[in-house]
């Protein structure tokens, strides 16, 4: 996977301190480092993604080399340190990794870190392959410790996880790090950053010059039509061109491909190369038009007559968002060669490819298959699938408390549900319908209290996971107890960070070293913020939990109840519940309001339970008016043990 | 010093593509990592894409796997799958358009009713997706999927079964040897009998067919 590849190429080039948070697609580095740890590699889950760039910044001032990992979301949250360590400075090579999210896939928005690069004018080095992104993160490394600057090193998602053939060499433990030696350098001033900001500046054309030459950055034929793309794009180009080719022998030979591995600075030497070569260009990019702007930009710095078209998302000529496909590309290919061969053709006057994500209609069949279209003009109904929580999940126990407690003790429409990320953002879907608002880490807490300040007629529930509270849900309470903000706070405390695939967190009592600590307690935090009104209950036991909501509706201030029970990915479930088919009267009420994927309607209209997927948690248990599922009684779902 | 310009090298044009879809849980990721890995073990480059995430909470997954001599792309451009794997009949039906013209289908025969179906939000049956393929794909092979699992002892079997399936069709240069030989080099060992007999029911399935 393009993540080990790169986390292999971080201990190749001897990192010896790695911190991160999880969020995908990036977590998969910092836990194959773990799991490759040499010994002498000191790798953290951080709380969250300052804490991490800060603790390998640290790392960093005393020579060592550091990384720290995140996503694109992520890198807004490191952006204060990150934005001051661009102006002092490393001595060991820092890497920060940032994974980001064409589509997006699982991210809230679509994020280009090649700009937050240029923006912090920190040099950028980019991922198009596992392989060279294995080779990438090397170079990182050395130019990061070369150039006493940190470095960011950019993935994305088809790179992040996708899997390829990869050689790493034995791993041995880091050398030790000089250690951090005082100096006024190390200690942001207003007169520093004044000096420091000159050589930010002008060290720009030197790296750019340097990187002109860097062997990632590639320049390939001699065609008259130009191609520029990097990272995926890349490989999507490659494919294209092979389809185009098999199709038209020696049409390969009209074009010629840049790459651009480093977007910041970008290597304009190169860039000079390309654009005199070719008489006219298009440009194959996720995310934003970043290298389209780039040689936008040095064509008019050139300021030569004969300039050569760019095209690229600035002319519509490329999908404004969304992933590339080779679809996509091989289509736009097609249609500029017929173009540069003048040859009219209908298809050359519409805009190329208008889909993103979707394998939509947009995308045609490279080659005759089976369209899209045959599908959607004869086929039957196929399903839809939208991701929802797992079966026996306890989200689903808390998210059904709180609306059953709410249906009775206030009109309808005054309770507002401010959900987080997390798996529990899935508690939007049918038939919980339990998310409100959305936005960012720990944002659900604060905009909470900011709903009631407007608005004291509704009464305002945030809902956010244990490791989402321990990343940025502290200051929100705080804020909350200190600003005299009337909310219930809902942590759905499952014991894991389940969305990102289960990395341990502060509450959990071990560390990512494989360390038993302490755990740090939820309920003595809110204690100590001073919290007055603090509830702990099992949301598999329906009963309780909605008493406990309808106590806490019936009190005023921040009260906050914490669902305890772990997410259902940690261990085998012991039984599984079943439906008496002959007491069932097919009321559907157990489908009807929880949504449990396990549980289905059989052809008579009786709840069947799928033993594959139910975990035995009893939910649907009791919700049954005729107690027909399974022989447990309401609140067995905890005995189930890890 | 200027990069200099490299002729332009194009990827393998015999690359042998297979996409796996079905619902998350199903195990597609293991199955495509084990059919990348069994032709890694015969000397050949692969490359491989999956759902990793948010969509695996029971929503629609793919996965890409690509096997040659050098492969460009981790991802199977539509209509460039020489073999689809269904592990259910809706999803099969909904990336069918990666199929080429003329390719294989081996498809699960039991369907994973979505939430959306259960509420009655949706429509969907997989019987009338199963017919749908057989009519639309003439290389169209079905898999007890229910079968092979109850056999073998375990519903989490169901991925290694359409990777002996996949070897039997023959459409991948894969053979049960290989398969099994990346199962042995990856899986803990007493989880081995298991799963070499769904591979062998997997595979039994098209040969009694008479692929």
């Amino acid at each position: 996977m393009g993540n080990e590849a790169i986390a292999a190429g971080a201990l190749a080039a001897g990192v010896q301190v790695v911190a991160g948070y999880p969020g995908t697609p990036s977590s998969e580095v910092l836990e194959t480092i773990a799991k490759r740890n040499p010994g002498g590699v000191h790798v953290e889950w951080s709380v969250n993604e300052k804490a991490g760039a800060e603790v390998a910044a640290g790392a960093a001032y005393s020579g060592a080399r550091s990384m720290v990992t995140m996503k694109q979301m992520g890198l807004n949250v490191a952006s204060d340190p990150i934005m001051c360590v661009n102006y002092i400075g490393v001595k060991g090579g820092m890497v920060i990794y940032v994974a980001d999210d064409p589509g997006p896939i699982s991210s809230q928005t679509e994020q280009d870190t090649r700009h937050f690069g240029k923006y912090a004018r920190i040099p950028v080095f980019d991922c198009d392959s596992p392989e060279q992104a294995f080779q990438a993160v090397q170079d990182a490394f050395a130019f990061s410790e070369a150039h006493g600057t940190p470095v960011i090193l950019r993935s994305t998602t088809r790179v992040c996880h996708a899997c390829a053939n990869v050689d790493v060499p034995e791993i041995k433990p880091p050398a030790p790090a000089e250690g951090f030696v005082k100096d006024s350098k190390w200690v942001i001033f207003p007169g520093l950053s004044y000096r420091n900001k000159q050589k930010l500046v002008s060290r720009e054309k030197e790296f750019a010059a340097e990187f002109s030459s860097y062997q990632g950055n590639t320049l390939e034929g001699s065609g008259p039509i130009g191609i520029a793309c990097g990272g995926i794009s890349y490989a999507y180009v490659k494919e294209a061109l092979s389809i185009l080719e098999a199709q038209d022998a020696g049409i390969s030979r009209r074009f010629t491909v840049l790459k651009i591995a480093t977007p910041y600075p970008f290597p304009n030497q190169l860039a000079d190369a390309f654009l005199d070569g070719v008489e006219q260009a298009v440009v194959f990019e996720e995310l934003d038009p970043y290298i389209e702007d780039a040689l936008i930009y040095e064509q008019g710095r050139r300021g030569k007559s004969g300039q050569v078209t760019i095209e690229g998302k600035r002319t519509q000529t490329v999908p404004a968002a969304g992933e590339l496909t080779v679809a996509t590309v091989t289509d736009i290919l097609r249609q500029l060669v017929f173009v540069a061969q003048d040859a009219p053709t209908a298809a050359a006057d519409a805009p190329a490819g208008s889909d993103g994500a979707s394998a939509g209609s947009g995308d045609a069949p490279v080659e005759p298959g089976h369209a899209p279209t045959d599908k959607a003009a004869a086929g039957p109904d196929l399903p839809v699938r939208p991701p929802v929580l797992c079966a026996g999940c306890p989200h689903r126990g808390s998210f059904y408390a709180v609306k059953a407690a709410v249906s009775k003790a206030l009109p309808s429409g005054q309770a507002v549900y401010h959900g987080d990320i997390g798996c529990y953002t899935l508690g939007n879907a049918a038939p919980l319908n339990m998310v409100d608002t959305c936005l960012c880490m720990g944002a659900g807490i604060t905009m909470a209290q900011g709903m009631n300040h407007a608005d004291k007629n509704t009464l305002n529930f945030a809902f956010v996971g244990d490791s989402t509270f321990f990343a940025s849900g502290i200051t929100g309470t705080v804020n909350a107890v200190y600003n005299q903000a009337d909310m219930i706070l809902c942590v759905l405390d499952n014991s894991t960070t389940a969305m990102t695939g289960h990395q341990p967190h502060p509450g959990m009592g071990i560390t990512m070293m494989g360390k038993k600590v302490d755990p740090v307690d939820i309920v003595k935090v809110l204690e100590g913020i001073g919290v007055p009104w603090i509830r702990v209950v099992d949301p598999l036991d329906l009963e309780a939990s909605v008493n406990t909501v309808t106590e806490a509706i019936g009190q005023s201030g921040v009260r906050a109840i914490i669902f305890k029970s772990p997410c259902i990915a940690l261990f085998k479930p012991s039984r599984v519940c079943s439906v008496d088919p002959d007491s069932c009267i097919g009321c559907r009420r157990c489908i009807r309001e929880i949504g449990c994927p396990a549980l289905s309607p059989d052809s008579s209209g009786k709840a069947v339970i799928d033993p594959a997927l139910c975990t035995g948690c009893g939910l649907c248990g009791q919700l049954c008016p005729v107690s027909c599922i399974g022989t447990d009684r309401p609140g067995a779902g905890k005995e189930v043990s890890r | 010093m200027r990069n200099q310009t490299t002729t332009l090298q194009l990827g393998d044009p015999m690359v042998k593509s297979c996409l796996l879809c079905g619902v998350g849980g199903q195990g597609t990721v293991l199955a495509s990592r084990i059919i990348a890995a069994a032709a890694m073990d015969n000397g050949l480059s692969a490359k491989t894409a999956e759902t990793i995430g948010m969509a695996q909470r029971g929503g629609s997954v793919v996965s890409h796997v690509r096997i040659g001599k050098s492969v460009a792309s981790p991802m199977i451009p539509m209509g460039g799958a020489d073999v689809l794997l269904g592990f259910e009949p809706g999803e099969a039906a909904a990336s069918l358009p990666y199929l080429k013209a003329g390719g294989t289908l081996i498809v699960c025969r039991q369907e994973v009713t979505p939430v959306t179906a259960a509420l009655g939000i949706s429509g969907y049956r997989g019987g009338d997706c199963l017919d749908y393929l057989l009519e639309q794909v003439p290389k169209c092979y079905i898999i007890d999927g229910e079968e092979i699992c109850k056999a073998c002892g375990s519903p989490k079997v169901l991925n290694v079964a359409f990777v002996g399936a996949l070897c039997a069709s023959g459409q991948m240069d894969l053979t049960l040897e290989d398969a099994q030989r990346a199962l042995r080099a990856r899986m803990k060992p007493q989880l081995l009998d298991m799963n070499f007999k769904a591979l062998e029911l997997g595979a039994a399935a098209i040969t009694r067919a008479g692929k």
